[in-house]
């Protein structure tokens, strides 16, 4: 095993996991941003009504996944490039690992809050 | 095997060469975008959660965080990031396509991104923040 902290072990899953992830994303981003502006002055009702839909609810949770794995995937880019014994000295490793578990903690909340959020209400 | 490249240059030098690039610059403030929207993602669930919670939370909501000028500052900051993120994304899923991947088209396509996110950004900053 030459990876440990990588989202799925393997640079080949990681990399299409980005861009199917970045895709269904890019979707979510647009559909939310566009009903909003076309929404005008957006009421609770409209909103909510919208919201809780089965289809909104569930392409919520999978934005939320994608989320997920995106962020995983793109931090753990960021960490390996610059928390670096180059960059850091030979406490890099060490220091990469709590950040890395830091930032697989915050993915953790992000997705049990958003779950919440959405099958809650 | 003793590697001869230069390492460690100073920041000042790297700033240097790399603003001068549009591609270089599209390239950073692609990871800079990802990491704010990374950690402002518990803003936007908060507003969510609230949006959706009650009609007397969404007012809350409305009022708290699209009252103040900070709020609406918070969030244009989370949108800023997502609309350079989304379209530097599309540039880059172009590139795995094999699109502009020369040193002209690859400028040409960094420049076009970073000029269609600004125009997108300052439109956010209008409808959000004013």
């Amino acid at each position: 095993m030459k990876s440990a902290t990588s989202f799925s072990r393997s640079g080949l899953s990681d990399w299409i996991l980005q861009r199917v992830s970045a895709v269904i994303l890019a979707v979510y981003f647009v559909v939310i941003v566009g009903w909003l502006i076309f929404a005008g002055e957006v009421s609770y009702t409209a909103w909510h009504d919208f919201m809780t839909t089965t289809c909104m609810r569930i392409f919520s949770l999978l934005a939320i996944v994608s989320l997920a794995a995106h962020a995983w995937i793109g931090m753990w880019t960021v960490f390996t490039d610059y928390l670096t014994v180059r960059q850091m000295g030979p406490k890099a490793s060490f220091i990469r690992l709590i950040a890395q578990i830091g930032m697989g903690l915050a993915v953790f909340v992000y997705v049990v809050w958003g779950i919440m959020i959405l099958w809650g209400n | 095997m003793k590697s001869n490249r230069p390492v460690n240059l100073p920041l000042s030098t790297v700033l240097e060469v790399n603003m001068k690039s549009p591609v270089a610059i599209a390239s950073i403030l692609h990871r800079i975008s990802g990491i704010v929207v990374f950690l402002l993602i518990p803003v936007l669930l908060y507003i969510l959660q609230g949006s959706l919670a009650s009609e007397a939370d969404f007012n809350a909501i409305k009022d708290s965080v699209f009252g103040a000028f900070l709020g609406r500052f918070v969030v244009f900051a989370a949108l800023a990031g997502l609309i350079f993120h989304f379209f530097a994304g599309i540039k880059h899923l172009l590139m795995d396509f094999g699109i502009a991947e020369n040193l002209e088209s690859g400028r040409t396509m960094a420049t076009a991104t970073i000029a269609v996110a600004a125009v997108f950004i300052v439109a956010a900053f209008v409808w959000v923040v004013l």
